[in-house]
């Protein structure tokens, strides 16, 4: 994480990522009626984190489960590493807003869970879950059960859970809603320190434009309902250093500011 | 204040109703309430008796077997009906009808079709205890956070994985609250069969105790009938209670 390895990475003359997710025309009606998203073409670079920024019902946890293969779309394709989804696979991982734990199971086995539907043997999948515990700052908390934990911890261990399984795409839809706020700040750096360095691609919702600009290297504005691309804006913010510093700095300020121009007439 | 897991107040009011039922008894008004210390006395009597323990013996077996029948039937049925909007759509209109009808009206149709025995009581029961244990399977599976559910498949699980490993688990609290209301109703399922084909078990010792007048032995067997019922009904609630932590973690 030093600081000048996240300056060249965001150079513009860097070579473009390419797209590991692509949403081609996406269009979601539902039962009764409610169209969520129409004729909406996204595409999610690799190795970066994506966020879904948009006024609320606008669509983004529609569009996430329609990437996770957990809603089918009404009309339009999704490709992951350019194969079409149809339905959830190995290479995608979703982190839930209410963690979505299994109560009866220990912090263990939860982070397991997904190498042990796959038919992983006991002690293959544990030393694997082990090591993602110790990732996400659990360490000592294996046996523990997921009532014992706090709502912030309760959530690594649902991330913990998504780095097990290895996937290439990480879904996260406001993973951190449920934390309080000191909780939610170190989220969000460790959060940068997994995206600098596991070469995954994040996909992140949030209602939070602080949070967005603070750990977003791509924010794309939703528009209301039904939903389409307003804008892509992505954050000149320096990484690294001091958090305290880089939530003072001038282009992280200008930023939110920028969005939350873009987004108030959604609020009136 | 707390003696075991008895609050006091409840004992207190038990004793004065024990006080006044002795004070009545006492008083001989009437020849249907014996005094409350001669009816222990009697207790203490018939308990230990041969007739009383093959009566026990066979009614916790009808007891036990009508409650796993209903068990084995009731929460697959209720998962299934929680699970299928189709198999819903067909089964609930008579779980329903079948979980406030008056049951003691079918027993004598069971009685002609099985005859006067033990098959019969053992009906009863699995009518009795069946239609809640359905409906709470049913309510549980309903009950599971949809996220739970996204997550299976989400990581892959198939539909059995998912079965086992989720929604069996997760309906946990409302299974057991199924089946813990369920064995309360079996208890009024054994004994009412028992009553209605009055050759077998206690069925048997009430007609007998009641054609001949001994109250006594009629209120003791009543007392212990009560006794069992409440310990069974408080028992299960105990172990009900020990996995409710489930259920908070759950929405
Ligand atoms: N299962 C459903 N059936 C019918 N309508 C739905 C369903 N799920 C979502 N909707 C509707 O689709 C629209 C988009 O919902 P979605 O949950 O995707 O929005 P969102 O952007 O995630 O909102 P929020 O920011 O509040 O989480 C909403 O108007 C919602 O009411
Ligand atoms: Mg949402």
């Amino acid at each position: 994480m030093t600081p000048a390895s996240h300056a060249s990475q965001a150079a513009p003359a860097a070579p473009p990522p390419r797209p590991i997710v692509q949403v081609e025309r996406i269009g979601k009606v539902y039962p009764g009626g409610v169209e969520a998203l129409s004729d909406l073409s996204l595409d999610f670079p690799e190795g970066q984190l994506t966020t879904l920024l948009g006024p609320s019902g606008c669509g983004k946890t529609t569009l996430l489960k329609i990437i996770a293969g957990l809603i089918e779309p009404t009309r339009g394709q999704v490709l992951v590493d350019g194969q079409p989804v149809s339905g959830p696979g190995p290479e995608r991982a979703f982190v839930f807003q209410d963690f979505a734990l299994l109560p009866w199971a220990s912090v263990l086995r939860n982070v397991a869970f997904g190498l042990e539907l796959r038919g992983l043997a006991k002690g293959e999948r544990e030393a694997i879950a082990e090591q993602q515990i110790q990732e996400v700052g659990l360490k000592g908390f294996e046996q523990h059960f997921p009532h014992q934990l706090s709502g912030g911890m309760r959530q690594r261990v649902g991330l913990a859970r998504a780095l097990a399984v290895d996937a290439k795409v990480l879904l996260m839809d406001e993973p951190f809603s449920a934390v309080d706020e000191q909780t939610r700040r170190k989220f969000q750096e460790d959060l940068l320190a997994l995206v600098a360095h596991q070469k995954k691609t994040f996909l992140f919702v949030t209602h939070s434009i602080e949070e967005a600009v603070y750990v977003s290297d791509r924010i794309v504005l939703l528009s209301r309902r039904p939903s389409q691309v307003t804008r892509i804006i992505e954050p000149a913010v320096p990484r690294g250093g001091d958090p305290d510093a880089i939530r003072r700095h001038a282009s992280y300020l200008d930023t939110v500011e920028t969005i939350w121009r873009g987004l108030k007439h959604y609020v009136d | 204040m707390q003696i075991g897991r008895f609050r006091v107040p409840m004992m207190a009011s038990l004793l004065i109703w024990a006080l006044l039922w002795e004070i009545v008894g006492r008083l001989g008004l009437t020849i249907l309430l014996p005094p409350l210390s001669a009816i222990a006395g009697r207790m203490a009597e018939i308990v230990p008796t041969p007739t009383f323990l093959a009566a026990a013996w066979i009614t916790l077996q009808a007891f036990l077997a009508g409650n796993l029948i209903a068990i084995a039937l009731g929460v697959p049925l209720g998962v299934l009906m929680g699970r299928s909007v189709i198999a819903d759509r067909m089964l609930l209109p008579w779980v329903n009808l079948f979980l406030s009808a008056p049951l003691t009206a079918l027993v004598p149709v069971i009685m002609i079709l099985f005859g006067y025995g033990q098959t019969t009581i053992i009906l009863t029961v699995v009518m009795f205890a069946l239609w809640i244990i359905v409906l709470d399977a049913r309510a549980g599976v309903r009950n599971i956070a949809p996220s739970l559910i996204e997550m299976a498949r989400v990581y892959g699980a198939t539909p059995l994985q998912a079965f086992l490993k989720i929604h069996l688990l997760a309906a946990l609290p409302e299974i057991l609250a199924g089946i813990r209301l369920g064995a309360i109703r079996a208890v009024k399922g054994v004994i009412i069969g028992q009553l209605l084909v009055s050759i077998v078990g206690f069925g048997r010792l009430f007609e007998l105790y009641s054609s001949n007048f001994l109250m006594e032995h009629f209120w003791a067997l009543i007392l212990v009938l009560f006794a069992v019922a409440f310990a069974l009904a408080e028992g299960l609630g105990y172990l009900e209670r020990r996995v409710e932590y489930y259920a908070a973690a759950r929405h």
